[in-house]
């Protein structure tokens, strides 16, 4: 951080209509994460875990909205999407559970690995999903 | 450990950016066509080998900082592919060799890192 206590807040729109840009919005948060010289390691969990996400709302949700705050103790990503919801959270959360289409798993995604993923590069991760309105992710690297 | 020029000849493949990186060390390899699957391990001094040809390649790639990619089975990328790979600073070869012999022949000539769950 810059200055110390300084927290940043971004904001990005999670654009659907063209899958090959899905990812836009984690390089964005990665390459001010580089220049604000926080740890690559901590870098490499919210890269990670954010671009799953993000391509969540793409296949899932028809793109969403991602606020990232980030202090000097944590990076702290938030995505929504105002899509079909998950009715099962538990189910979602276990490797290899997935609804994804079969054009998605031409695209290498639709695994049932994201919400996984998600879960193993955070230190706390939040779902909250109500079928039919939409769903919210919340990500928490801890930088120290 | 190979050097990116070894990997290069090893598996018969062209470069298609990065041709100034022939020099960079490789301590490791995933062979996968499924993103998340890649996303799930984290390596050090990587080349991923992949039959897929699309943008979220390269963008998993940045993400792991990933820093070489082999497009396999004859593949070969779409320019706005290659162009991201270029702006991105990662290097891409593709080679004949199907997913299986390209990552046989790069594990018989020593690369045989394996991945790590963080």
């Amino acid at each position: 951080m810059g200055v110390s206590g300084e927290v940043l807040k971004l904001e990005y729109d999670i654009v659907a209509e063209d899958f090959s840009s899905a990812g836009e919005a984690s390089s964005g948060v990665k390459k001010t994460m580089k220049t604000l010289g926080i740890s690559p390691e901590v870098i490499r969990k919210v890269a990670i875990a954010m671009y799953e996400a993000e391509i969540n709302a793409v296949i899932h949700a028809d793109g969403g909205k991602a606020y990232v705050t980030i202090s000097p103790e944590k990076v702290e990503v938030v995505i929504e999407d105002r899509g079909p919801g998950i009715p099962n959270i538990d189910q979602a959360m276990q490797a290899g559970w997935s609804t994804a289409p079969e054009n998605i798993r031409e695209m290498g995604f639709g695994a049932g690995m994201g919400l996984p993923n998600m879960k193993r590069y955070t230190d706390e991760m939040f779902v909250e999903s109500t079928v039919g309105v939409g769903t919210k992710v919340t990500l928490i690297v801890y930088i120290s | 450990m190979l050097k990116v020029r070894e990997i290069v000849d090893i598996l018969n493949a062209d470069v298609l950016a990065g041709e100034e990186n022939m020099d960079m060390e490789i301590y490791s390899a995933c062979g996968a066509d499924l993103m998340s699957d890649v996303m799930a391990f984290v390596k050090e001094s990587v080349i991923l080998c992949t039959g897929l040809v699309n943008p979220q390649v390269v963008r998993t790639a940045e993400m792991m900082d990933i820093n070489v990619i082999c497009f396999v089975r004859g593949k070969v990328p779409g320019e706005q592919v290659i162009e991201l790979a270029k702006e991105k600073g990662i290097t891409i070869l593709a080679t004949k060799n199907p997913l299986f012999i390209a990552c046989g022949k790069l594990y018989q000539a020593g690369l045989v890192g394996k991945g790590v769950w963080e």
